[in-house]
C-alpha cells in the first residue's frame, strides 16, 4: 500500500520552544491513523503544518507522492480543529454552501453533496437554522460534514467525539469507517486511548515535540507486553508455587499470572494440567494504549509545556 | 469560483441583507433632513422677541434706536429696574449720560439670559445709533441719513481664482463647505467601517471559525476577502444615500414657489442679478438666496470633487481597515480592543482638527504635510482640494499624496497580512503592538 502522507525529519521552533522537534512517519492510504500525545505535546503544530496553515522550519512533506503544496493539495484536505467553529449568524445551508465552494466544489456538485450528507446523518430539516440554535452535539455533526463533504483524500479530525452522546458518537465513527472504505485516510488526533484502539490502524505518539512511539496498534502492545496471562479455573490448588510463574493477582478463581524469563505459557499450562485441574480460560494480557501512554508520558515534564509561553 | 470573491461575496451580503444595514440607510438621510428641518425649525420658534425698556439720560437715543420685530425698544417714562418685568419688558437698557468722546458704559438688565447673537445686536444698534447722532451734529439731515441708511451694503466682493492666464470665479463659502462635508464624511466612514472590520475579524477569531477557514484559504485572503467586502458595503450605503437625499431634495424643491424658482431663473441668465426695466418684479429674498447658492456651487469643479472623493474614501478605508483588521485578528473581545485601536483612531482625530483649521488657511505648512502623509491625507487633502485644483492644491502635490496614499495603504496591508497570520490562531495572550510589529519583521509561521 502506498503512503498518502510522508513526514521527513519536520522541525519547527517557536521562540521558547521546539514544537515539533524532527518527527518522521509515514501514513498509508486508506487506513485511520492515531496521533497521540499529551497536550502540548505538538500535535496541532504537526497537524497545522499538515493543513498548510503553518510552514516547517525544515523538512519535507510529501502528500500523494508528490511535496506537499498547500495552494492547490489544501482542498484535498479536511480538517476539524479541536477548536469547533462556525459563523453563528448564518444559516446552516448558506454555511455548509460556503464552506464546500472554498473547498473548491461549484455550486451544483457542492448542492448535491450537502443533500446526500444532510439526509444520512438526517440533518435536512436544519437547512434555514441558524448555527446558534443548534446544540452542542448537532453543531459538531454539522461540523463533521462540512470537514468531509468535498470527499478529501484526507480527514484530519481533532477529537472528533468530544461533546457527542453514544449515539452520535457511534454514527460518527460509522462515517469514518465508511470514508476509509471508500478509500479516505483519518488523521484522528486525541488523547481518549479506548476510542483509538478501537478504530486506528496506526499509530503515533508524540510528547515534547518527538517521536516516542510509531506502529500497528496490535504492534505497539506486543512491544510493551509483559507476558501476563489470565487463568480462570474451577478450582484454585492451595500450592501454586512454580518456577514457570508468579502470581501477580487473585480475584476469587481467576489468577493474573507473570510468566518468568525462559518459559512458555505452555508451561502453565501443563502445571495446572498436571495437577488434574480444569481450565475455563486461559488468555494473555497485553498492555491498554492508556497503560503505554501514561508509562511512557509519565515522568516526563509534559503537562508544565502546554502552560510555557509560546 | 475565485476564493477571494467567494469571501467577499459572503461578507456583502450578509452585511446588506442585515436588518439594521437597511434600517441605518434609509434612516441616516431623513435623520439628517430632519435634524436640519428641525433645527431650522426651532431657530425661528425658539426665538423669542425682546421687547427692552430704554432708560434715557440724555434723550436722543428716542429718535435713533432702531427697532425691528424681534428686537423692540421703548422708551416708557415710569420705568426702573424695579418693575420693567412687571410692566411687560423683558429687558431694561440703561444708558448714562452721554459724555463726549469717552467710552461709555451702558447696562443692560434681563430677567433671563439674552445670549451672544442679542447681545451683539444691542451694541451696534448703540452704536450706530450714536454714530446717527453725530453725523446729525455734524449738519447730515435726518432725511439725508435715513436715505443713505437704505441704500447701504453696496459693496459686494466677488473672488476669483488666477491659474496661468485663466481666471474663474471661485466661491470660499461653498469650498469650505464642501471641503468640510467631505472631511467629515470620510473621517465618520473610515471609523465606522474600520470598526467594522475590526468586529468581523475578532467574531471570526472568538466563534473559532478562523481555524476552519485558513485550512481551506490563505489568511491573507481571508483578510483581503473581508476588507474589500466590507468596502463594498460602504460604497453601497454612500450611493444609495446619494439617491436618496437627490429625492428627498427633489422633493423639497417642489414646495418652493413656482415665482421664485422663476426669479431664480431670471437671475441665471442675466448674470446674478433681476433684469432691469419697466414691470419687472423685484427678485424676493428667497429667490435670491437660491439663487446665490445655486450660483457659488456651480463655482466648483465637480467632477473633480467627486473623483478625489471616491479615491481617498478607498485609499483611506483601506489604509485603516488593514490596520482595525490587525487588532482585530489578536484581541478576543471589544474592550481589550480598546487599548490597541488608540493608536488607530488618534491619527484619525487628529486628523479631523486639523481639517478643521486647513478650512480657514487651506494653504499653510501643515496643511501641506498633513494632505501628503497618508495618516491624515484622506482627510485633509479632501478638504483642500474643494478649494481648487491646481490653485489651491498644485497638480504635483494631489499626485504625491495619491501616490503616498497608495503606497501608504499596500504597506499597512502587508503589515497588516504578517500580524493577521499570527494573530488569528493565537488565544488566551495579551498582545501589544510591540509584539505585533515584532512578528511583521521577523518570521513567522
Amino acid at each position: 500500500m502506498s503512503n498518502i502522507l510522508e513526514l521527513h525529519n519536520l522541525k519547527k521552533y517557536y521562540a521558547t520552544q521546539k514544537a515539533v522537534d524532527d518527527i518522521s512517519f509515514n501514513i498509508s492510504k486508506g487506513s485511520i491513523f492515531g496521533l497521540l500525545g499529551p497536550n502540548g505535546a505538538g500535535k496541532t503544530t504537526l497537524l497545522r503544518m499538515i493543513t498548510g496553515i503553518f510552514f516547517a522550519d525544515s523538512g519535507d512533506i510529501i502528500f500523494d507522492g508528490k511535496k506537499f503544496d498547500p495552494l492547490n493539495d489544501i482542498v484535498k484536505i479536511g480538517y476539524m480543529p479541536e477548536e469547533r467553529g462556525l459563523y453563528k449568524k448564518m444559516k446552516i445551508g448558506e454555511q455548509a454552501m460556503y464552506l464546500a465552494q472554498l473547498k473548491g466544489l461549484s455550486k451544483s456538485e457542492a448542492m448535491e453533496k450537502i443533500k446526500f450528507w444532510f439526509q444520512r446523518l438526517e440533518m435536512q430539516s436544519w437547512w434555514n437554522k441558524k448555527v446558534e440554535d443548534l446544540s452542542k452535539g448537532m453543531s459538531q455533526k454539522l461540523q463533521f460534514v462540512i470537514t468531509v463533504l468535498h470527499e478529501p483524500k484526507l480527514i484530519i479530525l481533532d477529537e472528533p467525539f468530544s461533546g457527542l452522546d453514544p449515539v452520535n458518537a457511534n454514527l460518527i465513527k460509522d462515517e469514518i469507517y465508511g470514508l476509509a472504505q471508500r478509500g479516505s485516510t483519518v488523521i484522528f488526533s486525541t488523547h481518549r486511548m479506548e476510542q483509538v484502539e478501537e478504530i486506528c490502524d496506526h499509530i503515533v505518539l508524540v510528547n515534547l515535540g518527538k517521536k516516542i512511539l510509531d506502529g500497528s496498534v496490535n504492534d505497539v502492545k506486543q512491544q510493551f507486553k509483559e507476558n501476563k496471562f489470565g487463568i480462570k479455573l474451577y478450582e484454585v490448588p492451595a500450592n501454586l508455587d512454580s518456577s514457570a510463574f508468579e502470581v501477580v493477582d487473585q480475584k476469587a478463581n481467576a489468577l493474573t499470572v507473570k510468566i518468568n524469563e525462559g518459559f512458555k505459557s505452555n508451561d502453565v499450562l501443563q502445571f495446572f494440567i498436571q495437577q488434574n485441574l480444569t481450565i475455563e480460560s486461559f488468555n494473555e494480557i497485553l498492555p491498554s494504549l492508556n497503560d503505554i501512554f501514561i508509562h511512557l508520558v509519565e515522568g516526563t515534564k509534559a503537562t508544565t509545556r502546554a502552560f510555557q509561553k509560546i | 469560483m475565485n476564493k477571494v470573491l467567494l469571501i467577499i461575496q459572503r461578507e456583502y451580503l450578509s452585511r446588506v441583507k442585515n436588518r439594521a444595514f437597511i434600517l441605518t440607510t434609509i434612516l441616516t438621510p431623513l435623520l439628517l433632513i430632519g435634524m436640519i428641518a428641525g433645527g431650522a425649525y426651532f431657530s425661528i420658534q425658539g426665538k423669542s422677541d425682546h421687547k427692552v425698556a430704554v432708560v434715557d439720560a440724555n434723550g436722543f437715543f428716542k429718535n435713533n434706536l432702531k427697532s425691528s420685530k424681534d428686537l423692540a425698544f421703548e422708551f416708557p417714562d415710569d420705568v426702573d429696574t424695579t418693575n420693567y418685568i412687571s410692566k411687560g419688558y423683558s429687558d431694561i437698557l440703561l444708558i448714562p449720560k452721554f459724555n463726549g468722546n469717552e467710552k461709555t458704559t451702558y447696562i443692560l438688565r434681563s430677567k433671563k439670559s439674552i445670549g451672544l447673537v442679542i447681545e451683539e445686536k444691542i451694541e451696534e444698534r448703540i452704536n450706530t445709533a450714536i454714530e446717527d447722532k453725530k453725523l446729525q451734529d455734524n449738519g447730515i439731515t435726518k432725511a439725508k441719513l435715513d436715505s443713505i441708511h437704505k441704500q447701504s451694503q453696496f459693496a459686494e466682493l466677488k473672488t476669483e481664482q488666477q491659474s496661468g492666464t485663466s481666471v474663474k470665479e471661485s466661491s470660499e463659502k461653498a469650498a469650505s463647505l464642501i471641503g468640510y462635508s467631505c472631511g467629515i464624511l470620510i473621517y465618520i466612514t473610515m471609523i465606522i467601517y474600520g470598526m467594522m472590520v475590526l468586529r468581523g475579524v475578532m467574531e471570526e477569531k472568538t466563534n473559532r471559525i478562523a481555524e476552519v477557514m485558513v485550512s481551506s484559504v490563505k489568511p491573507f485572503q481571508l483578510m483581503a476577502g473581508k476588507i474589500i467586502g466590507i468596502g463594498a458595503v460602504g460604497i453601497t450605503q454612500f450611493l444609495l444615500w446619494v439617491v436618496l437625499i437627490i429625492t428627498l431634495s427633489s422633493i423639497a424643491q417642489s414646495f418652493i414657489p413656482h415665482e421664485t424658482l422663476e426669479q431664480v431663473k431670471a437671475m441665471q441668465q442675466n448674470g446674478g442679478v433681476m433684469p432691469t426695466g419697466v414691470g419687472v418684479m423685484q427678485a424676493s429674498e428667497g429667490a435670491q438666496k437660491i439663487y446665490d447658492l445655486q450660483h457659488s456651487f456651480s463655482t466648483v469643479n465637480w467632477s473633480l470633487v467627486i473623483g478625489c472623493f471616491i479615491f481617498y474614501f478607498i485609499g483611506g478605508y483601506l489604509f485603516y481597515a488593514a490596520l482595525f483588521a490587525a487588532v482585530g485578528s489578536v484581541v478576543e473581545d471589544l474592550q481589550t480592543s480598546q487599548s490597541l485601536t488608540l493608536p488607530i483612531t488618534m491619527p484619525i482625530i487628529f486628523s479631523f482638527f486639523i481639517m478643521t483649521s486647513v478650512i480657514q488657511a487651506p494653504e499653510t505648512k501643515l496643511a501641506f504635510w498633513a494632505s501628503i502623509i497618508p495618516f491624515s491625507s484622506p482627510i485633509v487633502m479632501m478638504a483642500r482640494i474643494a478649494f481648487g485644483v491646481p490653485t489651491t492644491v498644485p497638480y504635483w502635490q494631489l499626485g504625491l499624496s495619491m501616490l503616498i496614499l497608495i503606497l501608504g495603504f499596500l504597506f499597512t496591508t502587508w503589515l497588516a497580512g504578517k500580524i493577521y497570520r499570527t494573530g488569528i490562531l493565537l488565544y488566551g495572550k495579551k498582545i501589544t503592538w510591540k509584539e505585533m510589529i515584532k512578528w511583521a519583521f521577523t518570521k513567522t509561521a
